[in-house]
């Protein structure tokens, strides 16, 4: 089937690898992403203040052409989804803004189009048992931890994709890959995001939390849908090593690098080796 | 210590345009502390979530001050667990745009080291630009 696709800055730059594994396992399942003929950067934050209208245009020019070429879009950045789900929304039920809005592009958008993640896609329109049906090679073994962040869960009323404390999707997803999944307590914390900009050591602490969690947890690998989140735990582990000896580094990976290794694709485009900590060894091992 | 309220203050154009701009209303924290006890920041702040809203209901731009407004990560952990559905996020780049829009940027992108920049995400470089510029 045929979706319209939004890859976002990120995707098209320094996380090729995510923007690659996810488009070639996307089309492995029938699922044809289509990039939008035309886009633009999403911000890459919803803004809060209730006066900075703004911020909204960016993303509402990336629906507004998503609605010219089809009626629903798809993202795989965790970020770009939150911003485009909640301008949507915005867009569609506030109808003052949405005016003000329209009046600034001059043009007319109501919040029709449909958002989805690609996680959503996979567990409502192929469903995890199918999925666990095409793959074929099973990470018989791998224990991995579902990191699922903050942007891709909350807020749940505008979001709606799983339960925000107590998140499934994630972890569903890795078993149908027969991934060995493990529970941890920092699943849904924060792992810095944009702190890592101007307070790298509170980042580099928020971040040491959660693979500390996972690391307790027996996990050989983390695993997210966020680029932001995989810098901030990949990068900062060099950080992490110095500060706390002893500290074991753990390989933080994009959910579609999996997905696309257990499809039997070819992982050459998957930016592995561009990973900070390399995770090769390990997916060699299993 | 001793703090002189008054309605000039709790009601008056601080607290206003805290309220404008995060579409809040502040009153409506009752500072049951769920906010303080579940961000993952607090450990590296001077105020507790909680005692930075405390500070606007009682008028005294203090908040303004405090190293918590730039600690918060707009994680939205707060929010969803608020019994009163307050959107503390929301209060807190309030607050952030009060000092932005009055004193200017807090990030001096030149100054980063060109080894992290060129390492850094897009979105991390577009999103620290949009918090923290004014």
């Amino acid at each position: 089937m045929r979706h319209l696709y939004f890859p976002g800055c990120t995707l098209s730059t320094k996380a090729k690898g995510f923007a690659a594994s996810g488009e070639a396992s996307a089309r492995a399942l029938g699922i044809d992403l289509v990039e939008l003929s035309q886009w633009n950067c999403c911000g890459a934050t919803f803004p809060l203040a209730m006066d900075n209208l703004l911020a909204l245009v960016a993303p509402t020019r990336i629906l507004l052409n998503a609605q010219k070429e089809g009626d629903h879009l798809v993202a795989l950045c965790s970020i770009c989804y939150h911003v485009l789900k909640r301008t949507n929304r915005l867009l569609r039920e506030e109808a003052d803004k949405r005016e003000k809005i329209n009046l600034f592009i001059e043009e007319e958008y109501r919040g029709e189009v449909r958002v989805f993640h690609l996680l959503g896609l996979l567990r409502d329109e192929i469903g995890f048992e199918t999925l666990s049906q095409r793959v074929q090679k099973r990470f018989q073994g791998l224990k991995v931890a579902p990191y699922y962040g903050c942007l891709l869960l909350r807020p749940f009323q505008e979001i709606g994709l799983d339960d925000p404390e107590e998140p499934r999707i994630l972890d569903d997803f890795l078993a149908s890959l027969g991934c060995e999944v493990v529970e941890f307590s920092h699943k849904t914390e924060c792992c810095g995001s944009y702190l890592t900009m101007n307070s790298s050591e509170v980042t580099r602490e928020l971040s040491h939390a959660i693979l500390r969690s996972a690391l307790a947890s027996g996990a050989q690998a983390v695993v997210t849908s966020c680029p932001l989140c995989q810098f901030n735990l990949d990068y900062r582990q060099g950080e992490m090593a110095a500060h706390y000896p002893g500290f074991a580094q753990i390989p933080v990976l994009y959910f579609t690098q999996l997905l696309g290794i257990a499809l039997g694709i070819e992982s050459d485009t998957f930016g592995l080796a561009d990973h900070h900590v390399d995770p090769r060894p390990l997916l060699r091992e299993v | 210590m001793r703090i002189r309220l008054s309605i000039r203050e709790t009601r008056g154009e601080f607290v206003k345009r805290v309220e404008e701009i995060s579409g809040q209303e502040i009153l409506a924290c009752n500072q049951c502390g769920k906010c303080s006890a579940g961000c993952p920041a607090a450990m590296a702040m001077d105020l507790l979530p909680s005692q930075v809203i405390r500070l606007v209901q009682l008028g005294l731009e203090e908040a303004l001050t405090s190293e918590t407004i730039w600690l918060c990560a707009s994680c939205l952990t707060c929010l969803s667990r608020c019994p009163k559905g307050v959107d503390l996020p929301r209060i807190m780049e309030a607050l952030r745009q009060l000092v932005l829009r009055k004193e200017g940027d807090r990030l001096e992108l030149s100054a980063l080291p060109v080894d992290f920049l060129s390492e850094a995400p897009q979105l991390a470089i577009v999103a620290g630009s949009r918090k923290y510029l004014s």
